[in-house]
This record gives C-alpha cells, sequence and structure tokens, in this order.
C-alpha cells in the first residue's frame, strides 16, 4: 500500500482538513488503490522531456505596475464571516 | 406558449428579431418551464424576476434597434461562474451564501450581447465529478431514461445541470466548464452539443477554479450553430487571466454548413479500448462513414500515450486544486468553523465545507507536491503530459482533426459508480487527452443505444482552429440527424 494511516494524517495536516481517526484507514486505502493505478506512470520514457507547466505557447504578458481596482472595502468584506471597522475579523494568531 | 421553449437558439433569434414573440413572452415560457421541472434538480437557483427583468430591457432595445447578438435569449449559468449579487457556490457547502460583488467576464459578455439569465445550475462541487453526485445539493437526474424504464440516470458532470437543463428544454442554451470532460461528456449523455474551446480562448477570470491550466469555459446547446453562437459571444480577450489568448474571436456560426470536403479526418486506433461496449464501437464505425460521404479522407493514427492521460491528469489536476482550494479557509468569505486557535478553525471549515471526492483530490493533490514526491509524481507527470501533447502535434501534420467517441458509455444510473472513484474517473478516458494538451474539443449527439439513450461522437482541433471543428461538427450533425428527445416525466 502506498499510503498508511499515518501519512494521511500528515498529508491532512499539510491541506488544513481535520479528518477523524476512524477515517484514515479507509482513506488509506482510497488514496493508495488511485496512487497504484497512477504508478504505471513510470513506464514512459520522460528521459529528457521538458515538464509541461502549461498549454499556452506565448510568453506571460507584462503590464504597467500601477493600481487598476481597489478602494473598495464593503465589496471586499461584503461576503466575510466577520468583520469590524473594514477589516476581516479572524482568530488570535499570534499569542 | 411551451412551444417557444422548444425553439433553437438561432430559432428564438431570428423569432426576436421578427417581432413575432417578445423576449419577455420567451423568458415567461422559460419560467414556467423551470418551475415546472423541479424533479430534475438542475437548478440550484431560480431567478425568474431578474430574468423578466432583463427580458424587458432587451424588448426594449430591442425597439430601439439596438439588439445585440443574444439580445433576449434566456440561459442559464452554470454555478460556477461569480454573478454579481446573485449566489454562486460551485456546487459547495464551503462557499455558503457567497454573493459575488463582481461579474465573471463570460456572463458579462453574454449579458453585453443582451442575452437573459434564468438561474444557476448545478454541477459536481467545485467541477470535480462525472455523475453530478458530488453536489452540495443533491445530483441533477437526466432527463432522458431507457426506452420503457424509470430507473434515475446521471446527466453527467461535472456540467450535468446545464446539460440537463438543455436536454429538457429548460433553457436555450447554457455555459459549462471542461477540465478533463465536463463539457463533452455531459453532453453526449443528453444528447446535446457542448464545446471545449481551445485553453485561452475564453477568459477564466471569474469563474471559480479547479485546475487553473486546464480548466475552460464553453457552451452547451441544443445545436451546433447554437453552440458557435454562443461561443462566439463568450469568447475573447481579456486582460485580467494573463492566460488569455490576444487573438480575434471569429464568428463561429459562420463555419457551421461549410464543406467539409477534401479534410483529413485522424482515428486515433489507441482510443479502442479494451471492454468499450459494441454499440461505442459501431457510432464510431457510422461517424466515420458519415464523414467519408460528405468528402473527409480518413486517415488512422497513433497517439501513443493516450491510456496515460488519465493518470497525468490525476496528478496534475488534484496538485493544481489542491493548490487553488487552499483559498477556502473560512476567513475572508464562506463557511467558519470555529476551532479553538486559527489552524483548528482552518481545518474545522474546510472539513465541513468539503465533500468527500474534493477532499480526497485535495489529499492526493498535497501528497504528490510533497517534500520527497514532487519529483516522483508532479514531475513525471508534467512529462508525461508533454509528450501527450507531442502525439497530437504529430498527428496534426497528417490530418485536420480527430474523430472519437465522447464517453466510453452511455449515461448510467445514478449510484452506480459513486462507490468506485477510479471507474468514475475512466468516464473521462476520451475528453481528459485535450484538455492537457489544451485543444477544442465538440460532442455531437450521433445516434442512440439499443435502450434509447444517447450516444456523442467528438471531433479535436488543432489550437485555436474551431472553425474546422464547427465545420465538421455540423457535418456530423446534418448526417446523423438526430431528433430524438426525452419523454416528458418531470
Amino acid at each position: 500500500m502506498a499510503i498508511d494511516a499515518a501519512t494521511v494524517r500528515k498529508v491532512a495536516k499539510l491541506a488544513r482538513i481535520a479528518e477523524p481517526e476512524d477515517r484514515l484507514e479507509p482513506l488509506a486505502r482510497e488514496l493508495s488503490g488511485i496512487l497504484n493505478w497512477i504508478e504505471q506512470l513510470g513506464e514512459v520514457d520522460t528521459t529528457g522531456v521538458e515538464p509541461m507547466t502549461t498549454a499556452i505557447h506565448t510568453p506571460l504578458p507584462m503590464r504597467e505596475d500601477v493600481v487598476t481596482e481597489g478602494g473598495d472595502p464593503a465589496r471586499i468584506l461584503a461576503n466575510s464571516p466577520k468583520a469590524k471597522d473594514d477589516f476581516f475579523v479572524v482568530p488570535k494568531v499570534v499569542e | 406558449m411551451s412551444q417557444l421553449t422548444s425553439l433553437t437558439l438561432k430559432a428564438a433569434l431570428d423569432g426576436l428579431e421578427a417581432k413575432t414573440f417578445s423576449s419577455a413572452e420567451l423568458t415567461q415560457a422559460h419560467v414556467d418551464a423551470v418551475e415546472a421541472a423541479r424533479a430534475l434538480n438542475a437548478y440550484v437557483l431560480e431567478t425568474p424576476e431578474q430574468a423578466l427583468a432583463m427580458a424587458k430591457a432587451s424588448d426594449a432595445r430591442r425597439a430601439r434597434g439596438e439588439a445585440g447578438r443574444l439580445d433576449g435569449a434566456p440561459l442559464g449559468i452554470k454555478d460556477l461562474f461569480c454573478t454579481e449579487g446573485v449566489r454562486s457556490t460551485a456546487g459547495s457547502k464551503i462557499l455558503g451564501d457567497f454573493k459575488p460583488t463582481y461579474e465573471s467576464t463570460v456572463t458579462a459578455n453574454l449579458w453585453r450581447d443582451g442575452a437573459v439569465m434564468l438561474g444557476k445550475l448545478n454541477m459536481d462541487e467545485f467541477a470535480m465529478g462525472s455523475s453530478n453526485e458530488t453536489s452540495a445539493f443533491g445530483p441533477v437526474v437526466n432527463p432522458w431514461r431507457t426506452n420503457g424504464g424509470n430507473a434515475q440516470l446521471t446527466p453527467g458532470g461535472s456540467s450535468g445541470g446545464s446539460a440537463a437543463a438543455v436536454a429538457a428544454e429548460l433553457c436555450l442554451g447554457a455555459t459549462a466548464t471542461d477540465t478533463g470532460g465536463s463539457i463533452r461528456q455531459p453532453a453526449a449523455f443528453t444528447g446535446t452539443v457542448g464545446i471545449k474551446p481551445t485553453y485561452g480562448r475564453c477568459s477564466r477570470w471569474g469563474i471559480v477554479a479547479f485546475a487553473s491550466s486546464l480548466d475552460q469555459a464553453g457552451p452547451i446547446a441544443r445545436t451546433v450553430e447554437d453552440a458557435a453562437i454562443l461561443l462566439t459571444s463568450m469568447a475573447g480577450h481579456d486582460p485580467k487571466d494573463s492566460t488569455s489568448l490576444p487573438v480575434e474571436t471569429p464568428d463561429f456560426a459562420a463555419f457551421v454548413g461549410k464543406s467539409v470536403k477534401g479534410l483529413r479526418v485522424g482515428v486515433p486506433r489507441e482510443y479502442r479500448v479494451d471492454g468499450m461496449p459494441a454499440e461505442i464501437d459501431a457510432i464510431w464505425e457510422q461517424g466515420i462513414a458519415w464523414l467519408k460521404e460528405a468528402g473527409c479522407e480518413i486517415v488512422e493514427v497513433s497517439l501513443p500515450h493516450t491510456k496515460y492521460a488519465l493518470p497525468a491528469y490525476y496528478i496534475v489536476a488534484p496538485a493544481e486544486a489542491s493548490s487553488n482550494l487552499a483559498r477556502y479557509d473560512g476567513m475572508r468569505y464562506g463557511l467558519r468553523v470555529d476551532g479553538a486557535n486559527l489552524t483548528e478553525t482552518y481545518e474545522n471549515s474546510r472539513a465541513a465545507g468539503f465533500g468527500a471526492e474534493v477532499k480526497r483530490r485535495i489529499l492526493i493533490g498535497t501528497y504528490v507536491l510533497s517534500a520527497g514526491y514532487y519529483d516522483a509524481y508532479y514531475l513525471k507527470a508534467l512529462k508525461v503530459r508533454r509528450r501527450i501533447a507531442d502525439d497530437f502535434d504529430q498527428a496534426f501534420q497528417k490530418v485536420d482533426a480527430l474523430l472519437t467517441p465522447t464517453a466510453p458509455s452511455a449515461a448510467f444510473s445514478l449510484g452506480e459508480k459513486s462507490d468506485d472513484p477510479l471507474a468514475m474517473y475512466l468516464n473521462d478516458i476520451f475528453t481528459v487527452t485535450v484538455n492537457l494538451a489544451g485543444l477544442p474539443g465538440i460532442s455531437v449527439p450521433a445516434g442512440t443505444d439499443a435502450s434509447g439513450l444517447p450516444l456523442g461522437l467528438q471531433l479535436i482541433g488543432r489550437a485555436l482552429d474551431e472553425g474546422t471543428v464547427f465545420s465538421l461538427a455540423g457535418a456530423l450533425e446534418k448526417a446523423a440527424d438526430f431528433r430524438a428527445k426525452p419523454a416528458k416525466w418531470w
């Protein structure tokens, strides 16, 4: 099996998704099944092949380094779970 | 006036232009049809008041002689497109009651041309799924049933709401998106036409991101010409999307009906997969015969890395998704489930907000990008992706387009594959290659199987050569003369 419960716990932590203990084993089985199937990529000879990150052949366009939009806190905060005085309210980050 | 909902988009636009009916009448007929079809679960949000207001404004524009290309045409919008002031959920609980304060570029283009919005269409959560069963709103039901049967079938996914709404005449056309087949597979399952254009044709700005190097918007419609009309409005360069191509948008409808005589159409032998139903093979052979009769030259070609496209996709797409979906942290919008500290709040919000398939893909993506696995999985997949794109480049030196089946089966029952992620992923076996290479692909209804369910054929073109794709699709549509409609049971 490619992935065990401990690995799922670690990856779930990295992904910031709370997974209860009793889900770790079933998830390990599911993810291992998928990853074992993915292993077939090893059959492809990719020596000297340049990785393909985009289907766009032209370089990314540059634009003037100027503000195009902004200065509208009401719109930015319109969907916030908690906001006060033009700021998002979030749990304490630094003790 | 239920017959107004049976018109093609083109016929409806002609009727509006001739003042045979008003947009208010056309829109009201659709609003009534949508209301009567809630058993299909195609719409997750109906916006009848907005629709009728937009229709009235359209009629006024037309009276002033200022009608746009789509003026007065009622459309459905996949819930992946942000619509200003109108709840946009991406089929997920994590977005909650999110009401964007901006409009996606694609939908803004449609409103610029006068279209009317009927509401937001159901979809797999974050467009991750092939059966619509991952939607937080429950699955869409396919309007099609087998002959004499009453089992509920999937409309496909992820754009299942778009495809079902078009097939059931709940809109004249719909927006959709396609990351691995999410426009073309539902189109095939519902007897509709769906095109994923070249990567970069449509702006991704304001479309909820899944896998940014693969995502593309496109239309689902009832005819090839309707799809061409819609894509002409949806496409266009947008400085707000750095991958939007700075190219002119042709009038795609002008390519529909053009002669395809002398075009070389490739048939990739690797698409003949083990265990493919005989009926899929038969409809493919039929498509080949139709294009031959229309004057095309059929050429057998090889795309040797085809079988590696799906496994490569299931690294690339989850990797990009794990990165894109990191933004759902419960801080700035959407669901927040408080914990003892910041990290716990993140973890609780994401655990409560994401569904099982989305979590599965985020975990795979996080794993393949994590230290020690990046080279073995992610980098390897990007190299295989290049091989797949190179296969197409080679083939397109010999042919002008490719003809394949769209999906390896007709629509299946809801629940049939939902416990087996790999069986579900195989739905995209013929469509996903096109996303990896960034090419245009269209699905055209070609016939029905023995149980009366629609089957689709896919045409794949060179990058930015949607014109040839539309011409060939028009020829296929003409030859297939597909007129079957789902019997109304809802």
